[in-house]
């Protein structure tokens, strides 16, 4: 395997890197400590190359609980400090219901409605003029 | 018809009960098809209305039988059970009160009593006297049958009519391209705005909707239930990528939130339909531009 690629490791969840944006996607059932070594990885790869932006899709995922809503949480707001956004796309429904139920809100985080929309907001300058899809939560 | 024996042992009242209405079916129905309740029922031929009537002095003598005067619940009654809900419904249609029903279902009582004291007049006072209250208990017992059928088909349809209510009164409109819109109208509880979250997310993943309008012109009072729950559905949709947008607050609803002290201030509010909608446009970037006098664009 050459060095441009994150090799598959058991109890990592895969980081695709294009360009200089991550790319990560959950899928199905993610195990706390999986999510934990996610937001270590993460945090790592940001800091050893220069990345703009990571997109977590989570089309695939059919549950979040608090435990992983609080971890997106903290990776946003960790790469945040990187100087990175990150943005979470293809929240469905039914996990967006449970979310507000719960009573996490996650309101530092940016979201879009796919792994598009996604990209197209971490492809504009860091004083985004607002366009839809996209949320920033700032005031 | 088996009699019972004036043997040793005198009948029980349900029992002369029970010999009576054998006795006299045809009688007590051929009266019962004049009284009103019957009449206004069955009014396509007296025929029907006495064999109606014999159904259900059949069933009363079946309970009698069963020794179970008092019972609403007794056996007997389940044959004529929906016959009783159809009269009950046909006389609520009629425009009665369900006081009046059940009034028209005592008078169904003195027809019977008559023929029985006429039946009984030579037995002793005393045994007509408890088979007369056997009868009376029997009826009032079927008039119990009758308004607690009648009461369970109203209850049956407010259900569904509540299952209907929440299905139609939902409908998610695309306004543009990228745009939805739900008008709300009516109260707002919680299994409805349950709903209505649900559809609308469903609909902003169905259109790739980027914005979500929720106009609730429609919804009379706002309180801090119904706030709570237009939040809980902006912050859904956020979460999904969407902008909620909440357009249609009328001036009072306003000042009830103002007074309230209601914190929407993570929401993002319009005054009107129109306005919601020139925001969202707004945001996609797309102008809408009248067409100039005499271009080609007119229509």
């Amino acid at each position: 395997m050459s060095g441009g690629f994150s090799r598959p490791m058991a109890g990592h969840v895969p980081v695709l890197r294009l360009g200089d944006m991550l790319l990560v996607t959950l899928q199905g059932a993610l195990h706390d400590s999986m999510a934990d070594q996610l937001q270590q990885d993460l945090a790592e790869t940001i800091v050893g190359s220069r990345i703009r932006g990571v997109v977590i899709d989570i089309s695939g995922v059919e549950m979040i609980d608090s435990f992983l809503g609080r971890v997106l949480a903290e990776i946003a707001a960790q790469t945040e400090l990187l100087a990175a956004r990150t943005v979470v796309a293809g929240m469905r429904p039914a996990v967006a219901i449970t979310l507000v139920e719960l009573g996490l809100t996650l309101p530092g985080l940016r979201t879009a409605l796919t792994t598009e929309a996604a990209m197209e907001l971490l492809a504009q300058p860091i004083v985004p003029v607002r366009t839809g899809g996209v949320r920033e939560e700032s005031p | 018809m088996p009699q019972h024996e004036t043997g040793a042992t005198p009948p029980t009242p349900a029992q002369e009960v029970r010999d009576f209405l054998w006795r006299r079916s045809e009688q007590i129905a051929q009266r019962w098809a004049d009284e009103p309740l019957f009449r206004a029922v069955f009014t396509v031929s007296r025929e029907e209305a006495v064999e109606a009537g014999k159904a259900v002095v059949d069933a009363l003598a079946q309970v009698a039988d069963s020794q179970r005067v008092e019972d609403p619940d007794a056996a007997g009654f389940t044959g004529v059970r929906e016959q009783l809900a159809r009269m009950g419904a046909a006389r609520s249609r009629a425009g009665l009160s369900a006081t009046q029903v059940s009034s028209e279902l005592a008078a169904l009582l003195p027809p019977v009593e008559n023929l029985l004291v006429a039946d009984l007049e030579q037995e002793e006072p005393e045994r007509l006297r408890e088979a007369s209250t056997a009868l009376s208990v029997l009826l009032g017992t079927l008039r119990l049958v009758a308004m607690q059928t009648a009461l369970s088909e109203i209850q049956a349809l407010t259900d569904r009519q509540r299952l209907q209510l929440l299905e139609v009164a939902t409908p998610v409109i695309k306004l543009w391209d990228g745009i939805v819109a739900v008008p709300l109208i009516g109260t707002l509880d919680s299994a409805r705005s349950q709903v209505v979250m649900e559809t609308l997310l469903n609909a902003v993943v169905d259109q790739h909707a980027r914005f979500a309008i929720l106009d609730i012109t429609g919804v009379p009072t706002v309180d801090s239930l119904v706030a709570q729950h237009l939040m809980k559905t902006v912050a859904a949709a956020r979460l999904m990528g969407a902008e909620c947008v909440v357009s249609g607050i009328r001036p009072a609803i306003a000042q009830t939130i103002v007074h309230l002290g209601l914190d929407l201030g993570t929401v993002k509010t319009r005054a009107g339909l129109a306005d919601a909608l020139a925001y969202c446009l707004h945001e996609l970037g797309t102008n809408i531009v009248a067409a100039a006098p005499g271009g080609a664009g007119r229509r």
